[in-house]
């Protein structure tokens, strides 16, 4: 037995280390995405037998105006909460100075990435408040009429996003202000000498090498736009009148909330959800997979 | 260094950047400039709609002790700790095996295991939330902080080991190969040789899986249901309902439970921020 | 979930001791009196059952009052107790009709509850039977601002045009007629609900909200034209639909609003905002169609005797002691809240005093449960959502309509 292992050590040891870790891993997050697709394909109050309908589940999502609206705004969010790179960059280029104490104002811009999203969504929610928040304040002010963003169907998703980019600028900023302490001091050099300036050389010089960066931030921020559910919870709870939901949050309606235990209906949406991310995760592994068959 | 460095700049250019980075953070940090600010108001003051003037008082020990008697807070905020430190020593542990699997042996799966880590990671986690929260229905752990902590450490377990291995790899394998020469057994030469070397990697990983498991809220609210397991991320939402009156409580409150990771971020930066840009550089 | 683990093995330690009559002197609740208030008012109860009865102990498994909502669908099939706590009307017919609740029609012979319950009495029958024993109600009506109505020279409305009239003379002073906050939606569903009753009455409204009516008969529409008539007229507050009811009682208390449509749950706030007896006041919701008999609005709690409980003679002595009036004066009291019991007595509260007349004498209608308990849970979110987007977008009522009546399609 001994003189197996030793023998056979480098081909069992990997497998051995990776037994605890695998089997967590498969019991809650692989075993569980197939567990919901299969569910998708039933009804199930989550308390009774399950009933298998087929694809009826999917056929009704088709016909469900609360779906087609939740797929509207992950759009919205998909498209508007990338301006949280550029602005990202644009941060990162700005604090990316040594003056005195420049360390802290990094610190301190990186904050809200910190705190979590439902001290957002509150901070968010007084922000926007019809009579008191400071907006309002703000605009009535400057002689504008105060706006009820949260309450108005037309501007509650940005409302919201404009919420969730605050937090995702800082950590885009993070990504770059670290990609801009490596960019290659020669090059840069070099574009001054040959007269490239400012817009030029960053569009020229510095975005190439910027690229691994702005990978991550895109990545990260899909990924993120798709997940939202912390701030359409604390702030709209969908509303009004379901305006703001997102497919993450119908799916937890569907599911659990009080006025829901569709169990085999919300995996159903979650199934759409994940088809949908499945092309991001495709093209993060692609790419993993050519770096690592590359390096 | 782009852009132009300051100190070649014209000195007008000089002052109106040192001008503007004060006033650019005050604008960044409004909306929590606000919530602190109110949440040193008095009573008093809220209830007479005086939200933005001069507070008449300035009540900063009576709301933040208020908070901790008059509210469950205080046991929200030890039910946070309660789940968010077994999940950091649980996910580092499972994680450091994992890591290490994957980036010291060369194998025919490797790849594949390492994607399923990494794109486990990326997927909406709602499509677990039924099943784990049926499996946690059936362990008996429904709503109970280990029915968390079970979770939050398979689930980080994917980020987790797509960091380590990724560190693993950058390490000289010299090391590793002479301790194989000398007949050291893997099990050894991952507890003596690699681990102690791991120790940047852990420390940005800890403080990162605390952030992210502190500030967790969707899982909170699947998996618990009462004050007993519930964090001070559910918590804190649940008195904003009780507390719609009080805004200076409910702020105070909000800066009490964003203080931990705060406080883990500015101790520990430099790791925080290596954690998260990993990649971000060739 | 430990606690009835620990319950089980006492019960199973106690069975064991005690031999073959072993589960006669256990009674086993499970309740979700989770909030401070209403964990002593029952342990109260308890104790002086306990007292009475010294041949039983009661075993109580306290959850917690929002997950209980989820719980119970788990422990009625899986290992019921005794007694369950739960809702009235609509809400309890998915137990009623999978044969996990009891029926009690003999408790309620022997108390006398027939006459004594009488308005809570259609709310806990069903197929003709009795399913539990309701032992507290709140009660819904419009609260108002009393002092500015006399200021105004305005009188209580009784009637539709009475209360338009009011609103009027309200506007004209600068004064919202009534407040609401929508954002959590069901506040929207109070308002239905009062339109409902009085423009269709009790039955309608119970058939409407079980699903036999389609939402695009005339008689809906007729209780929506009432609504958008509130509507058109601005009749309510501003930016409704980004404020939670909470939000809306500073308008009340500081007179900008003088109306609230609500229960009796919102007086404590608004006392504490500044309101007293002599500024806050109580009328029941007006007439609309004449001749139609008052219904109220009085969602209540109950308790019930379980298809698998294993010690049904104490369970039903309990039940006849939490029928008590003398009982339910005291529960109530710490409650804060209406004893369903008409020889019951109340708090001395000039609230709970009125509300408790309105409800035994001015209510032959009937008492309806709210509307996101007396409709199947689904269609009660889609309606109330329809109901907040009415009150933002009037014009859409053709849609609404359209979706809610597609809605009850599927569910029903």
């Amino acid at each position: 037995m001994y003189s197996y292992w030793k023998n056979n050590q480098l081909k069992i040891a990997p497998w051995i280390f990776l037994a605890p870790g695998i089997l967590m891993f498969s019991l809650y997050v692989i075993f569980p995405i197939f567990q919901s697709i299969n569910l998708s394909f039933y009804q199930w109050d989550g308390l009774g037998t399950k009933t298998y309908i087929g694809a009826e589940n999917y056929i009704e999502l088709l016909d469900d105006e609360y779906f087609l609206v939740s797929l509207k705004n992950n759009v919205i969010w998909l498209v508007l909460y990338l301006l949280a790179v550029p602005a990202g960059l644009f941060a990162a280029l700005f604090l990316n100075q040594t003056v005195r104490g420049i360390r802290i104002y990094k610190s301190m811009f990186f904050f809200p990435f910190v705190i979590s999203q439902v001290v957002v969504g509150l901070v968010f929610s007084w922000f926007y408040a019809p009579s008191n928040g400071l907006l309002n304040v703000i605009l009535e002010a400057f002689g504008f009429d105060s706006i009820a963003i949260l309450a108005e169907e037309d501007y509650v998703t940005y409302g919201i996003i404009a919420a969730g980019l605050w937090p995702q600028t800082a950590y885009c900023m993070i990504l770059y202000l670290t990609g801009l302490n490596s960019v290659d001091p020669e090059q840069i050099e070099a574009g001054r000498i040959d007269n490239a300036r400012g817009w030029r050389m960053l569009w020229y010089v510095i975005l190439p090498q910027l690229k691994p960066a702005t990978f991550i931030a895109v990545v990260v921020t899909i990924i993120g736009a798709l997940r939202s559910f912390d701030l359409i919870d604390i702030m709209t709870g969908g509303g009004p009148w379901g305006s703001s939901r997102v497919l993450a949050y119908y799916m937890y309606e569907k599911a659990f909330s009080e006025y829901g235990f569709r169990m085999g209906y919300g995996a159903a949406i979650a199934v759409v959800l994940l088809m949908i991310m499945m092309i991001y995760i495709a093209t993060i592994l692609y790419r993993l997979y050519r770096d690592e068959r590359g390096g | 260094m782009f852009p132009t460095p300051i100190e070649r700049t014209k000195p007008f250019t000089q002052l109106l950047y040192k001008i503007a980075l004060p006033i650019s953070i005050v604008i960044w940090l409004l909306p929590l400039i606000a919530v602190a600010l109110t949440s040193i108001r008095s009573g008093a003051d809220i209830n007479s709609g005086n939200y933005w003037g001069m507070p008449t008082s300035i009540n900063f020990v009576e709301n933040y002790t208020a908070v901790f008697t008059d509210s469950p807070l205080g046991y929200y905020i030890f039910n946070s700790f309660k789940i968010t430190i077994p999940t950091v020593i649980g996910a580092l542990v499972l994680s450091s095996f994992t890591g290490f699997a994957l980036g010291v042996y060369r194998f025919k799966l490797n790849l594949f295991v390492f994607f399923i880590f990494v794109a486990g990671n990326f997927i909406p986690f709602q499509i677990l939330m039924v099943p784990v929260r049926d499996l946690s229905l059936s362990l008996g752990l429904y709503n109970s902080v280990w029915g968390l902590v079970a979770f939050h450490i398979a689930f980080q377990t994917g980020f987790c080991t797509f960091f380590m291995r990724n560190f693993i790899r950058a390490l000289p394998f010299e090391l590793i190969e002479a301790a194989r020469v000398e007949g050291v057994s893997e099990f050894k030469i991952f507890w003596y040789v690699v681990l102690p070397l791991m120790r940047p990697a852990m420390a940005a990983l800890s403080v990162l899986i605390f952030t992210f498991v502190w500030n967790d809220y969707f899982w909170a609210i699947v998996l618990t249901q009462g004050a007993e397991a519930m964090p001070v991320t559910a918590g804190l939402n649940s008195l904003n309902g009780q507390w719609v009156y009080n805004q200076h409580l409910v702020s105070a409150g909000s800066i009490i439970a964003a203080l931990p990771p705060v406080l883990m971020f500015f101790l520990m930066q430099k790791h925080f921020i290596a954690g998260l840009t990993l990649g971000a550089v060739k | 979930m430990k606690k009835i683990f620990k319950n089980q093995i006492a019960l199973a330690l106690a069975g064991i001791l005690a031999g073959t009559s072993a589960v006669a002197g256990t009674l086993v609740i499970n309740g979700d009196t989770s909030d401070p208030a209403p964990k002593a008012a029952f342990q109260a109860v308890i104790d002086g059952f306990e007292a009475e009865n010294p041949d039983v102990d009661v075993v109580y498994n306290l959850f917690d009052h929002e997950g209980y909502k989820a719980a119970i669908r788990n422990f009625l099939s899986a290992d019921a107790p005794d007694i369950a706590f739960w809702y009235a009307g609509n809400r309890m017919a998915p137990f009623v009709e999978a044969g996990l609740f009891a029926p009690i029609d003999d408790v309620w012979a022997d108390q006398g509850l027939y006459s004594l319950m009488a308005s809570s009495a259609p709310g806990m029958t069903m197929d003709g039977k009795k399913w539990g024993i309701p032992f507290t109600y709140y009660n819904w009506g419009v609260y108002y601002r009393q002092d500015i109505f006399e200021n105004l020279g305005i009188t209580v409305p009784t009637n539709w045009d009475e209360f338009i009239a009011a609103g009027e003379t309200l506007k004209a002073n600068g004064v919202t007629p009534i407040t609401i906050g929508t954002k959590w939606l069901w506040t929207a569903g109070g308002v239905f609900d009062y339109l409902n009753l009085r423009t269709n009455g009790y039955d309608f409204h119970m058939a409407l909200t079980s699903g036999e009516i389609p939402w695009t008969d005339d008689r809906v529409r007729a209780t929506m034209a009432n609504y958008q008539q509130l509507i058109d007229g601005d009749f309510f507050l501003e930016n409704h639909a980004a404020l939670s009811w909470q939000e809306a009682l500073a308008p009340m208390a500081n007179g900008e609003a003088a109306m609230y449509i609500m229960g009796n749950f919102a007086v404590a706030p608004l006392k504490e905002l500044g309101l007293d007896d002599s500024s806050l006041g109580l009328f029941q919701f007006p007439e609309i169609t004449p001749g139609i008999p008052m219904a109220e609005e009085a969602p209540t709690d109950t308790i019930h005797l379980t298809a698998g409980a294993k010690n049904v003679v104490d369970a039903k002595r309990f039940l006849a002691y939490t029928a008590r009036p003398d009982v339910q004066t005291a529960w109530n009291k710490a409650l804060g809240q209406l004893p369903t019991n008409a020889g019951a007595g109340v708090a001395d509260d000039k609230f709970l005093n009125q509300a408790f007349k309105m409800l035994n004498d001015n209510a032959p209608g009937g008492v309806a449960q709210f509307y996101d308990r007396d409709t199947k849970a689904e269609m009660a979110s889609i309606g109330m959502e329809g109901f907040q987007e009415f009150m933002v977008k009037p014009e859409r009522l053709e849609k609404i309509l359209e979706r809610l009546e597609k809605a009850r399609q599927k569910l029903y």
